[in-house]
């Protein structure tokens, strides 16, 4: 699909300040009262062939991200250019011609099947919608996907319902992969599955990204699987982006404080370094996106707060090749006095791990 | 039947893949539908009833050849007989004969009617549901004909309009015409709130987000995704419409509104043997027989067709 010459100088996928505001309307006359910012001001590039991981905890706008690329949403502000074509105030009849290059895979593979349609009809659909072929040709290009995701041909007249999970994660990728596309945001593909199957999937996503050439934003809450698929990572906080960073770099040395305190919350298989380990526990509640902190959004619950967070929101800025953080500490024009690891008045401790304590 | 039959996918389709033993190209739906439907013993009793009524006013007159309004005052009020089998009415005239009659505007006004109302409902339901702008609007107007008072509207309906249909389309074709749309009209609401109710659940559901990020047009998430999934309810109200429908017809008759009086039907026969229900029972017992006969079958197809339909039910 993308040209060499391209692929190692132009990005895939470059978002740029993508706003996601979705209103919030009160009373009789549905007074527009306020926003819940989901996404706000989210800017990354994807290179071609990569995987970018997006993690985050729950109700960050990981998702929110994810649809609002593909312009699944109107989106509030921003610019979203795919493959050179700006798409992000485009209209959707417009966006119509587009879509084969972008599409997606669910995260509930249940939800995401139509029970009334069978397996050939689903992995047919984007195929009735933007191709002209003959029903034969059809045919033959689903017998291809089914092939290609590891799913019988015999199984081409059942409905979703007599499915594995796992079976059905496979329709949603072949669905996805029906018309050829470059680019394919995975929404927490493996977030419903059973671990033994989540590696199946994932493996699967990996040869088919080697096969076919694709680029993947992969949007996760399990940083290990991240770690294993991704080649660059990005972290999100509270509707932000506040790190992102190659694979090897961001699990080696996390910059952002939120960052260091996910990392730090990945159970270790292994008990005897899992003792040495020190867990950041952040304490209270994410804030509300409707109405965020004044300053960085991180500051209520930073380990590491200093008066200029609460007041100044933090720019991304390349503090190493290839490595962006959103963190004040990483500021060289702010006066910091980097704080040791000890309890601050932050609202957050961080306490060493011993036995059964957290 | 299927596709890879045809010659020319033969030639494109065989090519490429070396099906197994077991193999077998996509299969058209309907097929399965009817193998679910023959194993519903209740759709396949409904469905040989529902055809036997149907055969009985249909080509039942061609074959009793009885002048339903020939009077024949001497012979009224007979009992069960070889030249009346159903006896006559206070009138003298054939029962059986007055039952194939009326049965034939009582089952038309009460499909057609039924057709009319869930297609008025079920296009209101659904884009009410669908698009959020003229939500406000359409269920407004639901409410507006739910809080109406229909049997004085339909009195008034008829007492306008039932001259200048019978001037256009003639006495009993303008009457038809008239009662099935007025019955039409005044029933679709029920319909559009169930069908709203569920369109609003379904548009929210992922595999509708999943059309749309294939680059799905509206019409056709519409048609493909969510009136297959609302299928259900609209059945159900289907078969209570035609019910009402066929009751509506009665009351309106009862209340010399609907159909000229000598011109028989099942709710007309209804009321008429009403009078003389302590005497002959049977006069009141027939019509309500067939009545009931005719909702019940279509109930039951009704009850299977939904079944048929499911995939998930399908095959247990």
């Amino acid at each position: 699909m993308a040209d060499p010459a391209r692929a190692t100088t132009e990005p895939l996928v470059q978002v740029r300040d993508l706003k996601m505001h979705f209103p919030v309307s009160r009373g009789l006359l549905g007074r527009k009262t306020g926003a819940i910012k989901a996404v706000d001001g989210v800017s990354f590039d994807i290179m071609p062939r990569e995987t970018l991981g997006m993690v985050g905890e729950s109700g960050c706008g990981k998702s929110t991200t994810g649809r609002a690329v593909l312009r699944l949403y109107d989106i509030t502000g921003g610019s979203i250019r795919i493959n050179g074509t700006e798409i992000g105030q485009m209209s959707q009849s417009a966006l119509r011609k587009h879509r084969p290059t972008m599409q997606m895979v669910f995260q509930d593979p249940q939800a995401c099947l139509n029970p009334r349609m069978t397996l050939a009809g689903l992995i047919g659909e984007p195929l009735d919608e933007h191709t002209g072929w003959s029903r034969a040709r059809k045919l033959e290009r689903i017998y291809e996907l089914m092939d290609a995701v590891g799913l019988n041909r015999n199984f081409a007249n059942r409905y979703p319902h007599e499915f594995s999970g796992g079976q059905r994660q496979r329709i949603g990728i072949a669905r996805a992969l029906a018309l050829n596309p470059s680019f394919i945001v995975c929404d927490e593909p493996i977030a419903a599955l059973d671990v033994s199957i989540q590696a199946q999937v994932v493996n699967l996503l990996e040869e088919l990204q080697e096969k076919l050439g694709l680029t993947y934003l992969f949007i996760s809450h399990d940083l290990s699987m991240v770690r294993h698929i991704a080649t660059r990572v990005a972290v999100m906080y509270l509707g932000k982006v506040v790190e992102i960073a190659p694979r090897e770099a961001l699990y080696a040395d996390p910059l952002h404080p939120y960052t260091q305190a996910l990392l730090s919350s990945v159970p270790d298989p292994d008990p005897e370094t899992a003792q040495q380990v020190r867990r950041i526990i952040l304490k209270g509640d994410v804030p509300s996106p409707a109405n965020p902190p004044q300053g960085c959004n991180f500051c209520t619950r930073c380990p590491a707060v200093m008066p200029v967070c609460r007041e100044i929101e933090p720019e991304t800025r390349e503090v190493a090749p290839g490595r962006f953080v959103a963190c004040h500490l990483h500021d060289a024009s702010v006066p910091t006095s980097i704080p040791t690891g000890g309890p601050t008045p932050g609202g957050a401790s961080t306490t060493n791990q011993q036995g059964g304590s957290s | 039947m299927t596709d890879v039959s045809r010659p020319e996918a033969e030639a494109t389709a065989a090519k490429p893949f070396t099906p197994d033993q077991a193999f077998r190209p996509p299969r058209n739906q309907w097929w399965d539908v009817w193998d679910q439907f023959r194993s519903h013993r209740g759709a396949l009793l409904g469905t040989l009833v529902f055809v036997f009524i149907i055969l009985f006013v249909g080509i039942g007159p061609w074959i009793w050849q009885v002048d339903p309004g020939f009077i024949d005052i001497r012979s009224r009020n007979q009992g069960p007989s070889w030249s009346n089998p159903l006896g006559t009415d206070q009138l003298g005239r054939d029962m059986l004969a007055r039952m194939m009659y009326g049965g034939r505007i009582s089952v038309a006004v009460g499909l057609t009617a039924m057709f009319l109302g869930l297609l008025i409902g079920t296009l209101v339901g659904v884009l009410a549901g669908y698009f959020r702008r003229v939500d406000g609007i359409l269920m407004r107007t639901t409410d507006l004909f739910l809080a109406l008072p229909l049997l004085p509207l339909l009195l008034v309906m008829v007492l306008l309009f039932r001259d200048m249909l019978a001037r256009n389309f003639g006495e009993a074709a303008g009457v038809f015409v008239l009662i099935v749309v007025a019955i039409g009209i005044t029933s679709w609401m029920q319909t559009a709130r169930i069908v709203r109710g569920d369109v609003l659940a379904l548009k929210e559901r992922e595999y509708v987000l999943a059309a749309r990020s294939i680059g799905t047009p509206s019409r056709r998430i519409v048609s493909r995704h969510i009136l297959p999934n609302v299928l259900s309810p609209i059945m159900v109200s289907a078969t209570l419409g035609i019910a009402s429908a066929i009751i509506t017809e009665s009351a309106l008759s009862f209340l010399g509104l609907g159909f000229p009086p000598d011109f028989p039907t099942w709710g007309r026969l209804l009321f008429d043997g009403r009078d003389w229900i302590e005497q002959y029972p049977a006069r009141v017992v027939w019509p309500g027989l067939f009545i009931s006969l005719t909702v019940l079958s279509v109930n039951f197809i009704g009850d299977g067709l939904r079944d048929a339909l499911d995939p998930r039910i399908r095959g247990r």
